[in-house]
């Protein structure tokens, strides 16, 4: 796999908000400038972001926050996966696992309350 | 039947639009397809319908009847009774519809409830008397299928310790498997009569989600199961997809075939060149860019042509056969 950092899908997610605080997930670090691979002739995206603790209950809300958000800005070919950064969160492996679930986050967008969270969330990613 | 002379093709038949999200599952009526009786199946879709199809005297499939109006939200697996009289829908709307089919119409005559969340799979045993689902809640539920279409719930097999994604049962005993997002298949069965159903064997520990297929017998053919785990593991088959797999199927004739994430298509034959013990597989072909996206289900037809069904989250249906490369069917 021959990967590139992208800033042009950067862009897509730069901005989206976190779900507890009133800032970007860059500006909070949860996303930096080395966030995501994309080697294009396989169509292929990996997103890498770091929760705000250890802890942090939202890891799964923002992992759906950025496939959603890259679902709809790229083209149907990509495939994505999202994880968090190796060594950032207390139950990393069931963490990605369920992020890249396609079954649990079909479920997830089907569900208003959350779908609501998340599109308040990619509002501002939007601009 | 010897694969080993000859080249192959997965030759694509149709297309069939009309769903408008994904499609996760197609199921054929059984019976159909042989013996001048028209090939039918169903498939289901995030779009909360569920499409009928039937292949026309010219070979082409088109769509026989749309089940909507009952689901409220994706429609994740389907499955027919023996006969073909039934067919049950599962959704993530937590509950399972059970279809009966007269003719061309289909009614809805029972919705199975009880799973807190999305259920996830739906089988029915050999004789179609009982039913099974499983979902996000963990559980599996057995129902037992009663005169005038009533359906009564007989177990809820907990032991799982994480989202069950498919249940299906042996095609020749009452024997239920269950595979989950814990990593493990679970094999159960009954008690006697005493409705009483356990666990006798927990198969795999290692990661699902592992890019491989792996293919377990019970070699030793143990009568009595209840006493002795008699499924082992006998040959895993890697290196084929790179992104998950999502459906494999059994052909009658023991083509398997499978559905991945990177929108391909496998066949693996038996192969009979190794002197090993036990059966080796190998692939008879890959179909690249199968569909444009995910293969989420892959069916053969039990019919008289080597017919194959697969399912995407392109929002299509596509309709295989498997010839050899001159044309000439098998």
């Amino acid at each position: 796999m021959k990967f590139n950092h992208s800033l042009t899908f950067l862009h897509h997610i730069r901005d989206i908000k976190d779900p507890e605080h009133p800032y970007s997930l860059e500006e909070l670090k949860v996303i930096t400038e080395d966030a995501v691979e994309v080697d294009d002739e396989r169509s292929y995206a990996r997103v890498t972001f770091t929760p705000t603790v250890e802890h942090c209950s939202m890891a799964t809300v923002i992992g759906l926050c950025l496939r959603v958000k890259l679902m709809r800005s790229l083209p149907s070919r990509y495939k994505v996966d999202i994880r968090v950064a190796p060594g950032t969160h207390a139950t990393e492996a069931a963490v990605n696992k369920q992020l890249n679930d396609k079954e649990r986050v079909a479920a997830a967008l089907e569900n208003p309350n959350l779908v609501d969270m998340v599109d308040e969330c990619l509002a501002p990613s939007y601009a | 039947m010897n694969f080993a002379d000859g080249e192959f093709e997965l030759k694509e038949i149709q297309k069939l639009e009309g769903h408008t999200d994904r499609v996760w599952s197609v199921a054929w009526k059984p019976a159909t397809g042989i013996n001048g009786v028209p090939a039918v199946f169903a498939s289901c879709s995030g779009d909360k319908t569920v499409r009928i199809w039937e292949q026309d005297s010219t070979g082409s499939f088109h769509c026989q009847a749309v089940l909507d109006e009952t689901h409220t939200r994706t429609v994740r697996s389907c499955a027919w009774s023996p006969t073909g009289k039934f067919l049950a829908t599962a959704s993530f709307d937590a509950t399972t519809a059970v279809w009966e089919n007269v003719g061309v119409d289909f009614e809805c005559v029972s919705t199975l409830e009880g799973h807190d969340n999305e259920v996830k799979s739906v089988s029915w045993n050999k004789e179609g008397s009982l039913l099974a689902t499983c979902g996000r809640d963990k559980s599996v539920w057995i129902w037992e299928v009663l005169p005038g279409n009533e359906f009564d719930c007989v177990s809820v097999l907990q032991g799982h310790t994480q989202d069950v994604k498919m249940v299906q049962w042996n095609p020749s005993m009452d024997a239920l498997f269950s595979c989950s997002y814990d990593n493990t298949i679970k094999v159960w069965v009954e008690d006697g009569d005493s409705d009483d159903w356990h666990c006798i064997q927990t198969l795999g520990e290692s990661n699902s989600d592992d890019l491989t297929i792996k293919i377990w017998s019970d070699i030793d053919k143990s009568q009595d199961w209840h006493k002795n785990a008699p499924w082992k593991h006998v040959c895993t088959l890697s290196g084929y997809h790179d992104r998950t797999i999502f459906s494999i199927h059994w052909s009658r004739e023991g083509i398997i075939a499978s559905g991945a994430a990177d929108n391909a298509i496998c066949l693996f034959v038996e192969n009979n060149d190794n002197e090993v013990d036990g059966p080796t597989y190998k692939l008879l072909l890959k179909k690249e860019k199968a569909h444009e996206m995910d293969v989420n289900c892959v069916q053969w037809n039990s019919g008289d042509r080597r017919l194959l069904a697969s399912a995407s989250d392109d929002g299509t249906v596509k309709i295989w056969e498997l010839v050899r490369l001159s044309g000439q069917k098998l």
